[in-house]
């Protein structure tokens, strides 16, 4: 319990310093923020209007004061570009964003640990060997290269899914999960590669324990033994699945410009090129949010993995 | 007697006893010996860019748009009828440059403030919890943030790619600098009255050289990457640039016609980073087989 409580009040000081670096953002820039803000075309009259309205020519620690204040009651703040509130922003962008990071999740775990325990069984073979070449290839191939290799091939060649696009869960099922599947698996990818890696890695030390080497020789089969590791070794797993979230949020803003998706990475890039900041901050504080929440959850989990851990 | 005197001597004596062992070496590191001559390769080629391209990258030919590669254009012609090939030299030139950058400027910044956080402990605190926040921000979102309030160029680029880096070498040489701290002759350094700063480059440096090289080498495949994946999304080095992110990005509208204008680049690309991570692997077992548990 106290443990648990510790650990709650750690993510504090992370998502304080995650504010704190997205409210400087607009003043770390070089030049004048109001300036910044108002684009190439502004007038010195339109942006000494801005300064005004966006309260940029208060004392920065009000500022401050005033932003956290609001974000404290969940507001976001206006959208500069299109005047709408940012919240309502994410909410219509939240779901293809979180339909791919979900499906990709479920996706890669299926494939990534049972690829892993069996490149950890069959260490030194060519079953292992090929793994670990699939690995370190899905690493170094860039998202978008296999995204367009999987457009071209699935989509324009054999048209098994269409091209580019998103169909929201409301249309359907079947229709949601075909535009879903090319995006998702390209993402998977390097999930995946990471995934497999570790499980390897774990498992493979954990096989060389002596309960495993008890269990064997009392003649247990191989699954069971295969499972007793998997479970043993589920620790450091769960910690690289919460690691590679940063990753996989990340590989969600290139893989939705690859497939057209109008989800919460097409929004932020839309940001940057129109300079409307309050968006750009608010994307950086959910992703962090959803990044330390996430690890937070996966560290409170280990219990069910390992009985040994108690809080 | 010239100090010079018995080097020739042990050179003579030393090739037979040599080449085994060196020949089993190659052998038994055949990863970063491949990384190596992939990456210096994929280098040769982006420097002696003016001399291999056949054409000039920035040339526009709206007679020669959209075409299949051919013996005059070996990767095809992009949009503009500019050829591909050239170009897809010439954008070597971005990645490598970004890859050494990057690397370098990160293991710079994360020495510091890593060996400041394990030796100065009223710094710990502080430096670890802002790397903790930077940690919590995706690398392309911290960049792509970035890139928006600067104004997009090389070295804007570089920066922006190399803060979202830093933490993780903050945090390598921090908790190797903690183990270090405790060892007998960085308290004998102390005891005697070495000043800090001498201490830490003339004894504690040296011993977190081999981690740091590796972690170094993974930085720079993750820099090559982001690179590409910040031009492709619009909000990298400036669009005129030949870049592989920059071509990528500019093939997006022809992917049923013109395949050809993603798919070099984009080769190139996974080709250099491959190399990059083979020579980091390589490199982490050659050095070091208890680093692959650290990093």
């Amino acid at each position: 319990m106290n443990y648990l409580f510790s650990r709650i009040l750690a993510t504090l000081p992370v998502m304080a310093v995650v504010a704190c670096f997205v409210f400087l953002l607009i003043h770390l820039s070089p030049g004048d923020p109001a300036a910044l803000i108002a684009g190439d075309m502004a007038t010195v009259e339109d942006i000494e209007k801005l300064r005004a309205s966006l309260g940029l020519d208060q004392p920065l620690w009000q500022q401050f004061g005033l932003w956290a204040a609001r974000l404290a009651q969940g507001d976001l703040g206006v959208s500069i570009f299109t005047h709408v509130p940012v919240t309502q922003l994410l909410a219509q962008r939240i779901g293809p964003t979180a339909s791919i990071a979900l499906l990709t999740m479920a996706m890669a775990l299926v494939v990534a640990i049972p690829l892993g325990v069996l490149a950890a069984h069959n260490a030194g073979t060519w079953i292992d060997r090929l793994v670990m070449l699939f690995a370190v290839l899905a690493f170094s191939v860039p998202v978008f290269l296999i995204g367009y290799l999987l457009i071209y091939s699935f989509a324009i060649q054999l048209q098994w899914f269409p091209v580019q696009g998103y169909v929201p869960l409301s249309e359907g099922v079947g229709p949601w999960l075909r535009s879903l599947v090319l995006p998702c698996v390209n993402l998977a990818l390097v999930y995946i590669a990471l995934i497999t890696r570790m499980t390897r890695a774990t498992v493979l030390e954990v096989l060389h324990e002596d309960y495993i080497r008890t269990a064997r020789a009392k003649g247990l089969s191989l699954l069971p033994v295969l499972g007793h590791a998997l479970r043993n070794a589920a620790v450091p797993i769960a910690t690289t699945v919460g690691v590679g979230i940063a990753l996989l949020i990340g590989g969600v803003v290139v893989t939705e410009t690859v497939f057209a998706i109008p989800g919460i990475g097409r929004l932020v890039i839309d940001s940057v090129q129109r300079h409307d900041y309050p968006v750009i901050q608010s994307v950086l504080l959910l992703s962090a949010g959803v990044y330390v929440l996430i690890n937070l959850l996966i560290d409170l989990s280990y219990t069910l993995f390992d009985p040994r851990i108690r809080y | 007697m010239p100090p010079s005197a018995p080097t020739p001597a042990t050179a003579a004596a030393a090739p037979p006893a040599r080449t085994a062992p060196r020949w089993r070496w190659l052998r038994k590191n055949y990863t970063l010996v491949l990384g190596a001559a992939l990456l210096l390769a994929m280098a040769a080629i982006a420097l002696a860019a003016p001399w291999i391209a056949t054409h000039d990258p920035m040339d526009i030919d709206p007679l020669a748009r959209l075409q299949a590669p051919s013996g005059e254009h070996w990767f095809g012609t992009d949009a503009l009828g500019r050829d591909v090939f050239s170009r897809a030299i010439w954008g070597g030139r971005v990645s490598l440059a970004v890859g050494v950058s990057v690397a370098a400027l990160a293991s710079l910044l994360g020495v510091v403030l890593g060996l400041t956080a394990g030796f100065v402990r009223w710094a710990d605190g502080v430096i670890m919890r802002v790397m903790d926040g930077l940690m919590a921000i995706p690398d392309i979102l911290l960049a792509i943030a970035l890139m928006a309030i600067i104004r997009p160029s090389l070295t804007t680029v570089i920066v922006a790619i190399t803060i979202p880096q830093v933490p993780r070498v903050v945090r390598l040489m921090r908790s190797l600098a903690l183990t270090l701290r405790e060892q007998l002759f960085v308290e004998a350094a102390h005891a005697v009255g070495t000043r800090l700063p001498v201490i830490l480059w003339r004894h504690v440096l040296p011993n977190t050289l081999t981690p740091l090289v590796v972690q170094a080498t993974f930085i720079a495949a993750a820099a090559v990457l982001t690179e590409a994946a910040l031009s492709f999304l619009g909000v990298g080095v400036p669009a005129q640039t030949p870049s592989w992110g920059n071509m990528m990005a500019e093939g997006r509208n022809f992917v049923a016609v013109a395949f050809h204008i993603i798919l070099y680049p984009g080769l190139l690309l996974a080709v250099t980073v491959l190399a990059i991570n083979l020579l980091g692997d390589g490199l982490r077992d050659a050095l070091d087989p208890r680093l692959a548990r650290q990093l």
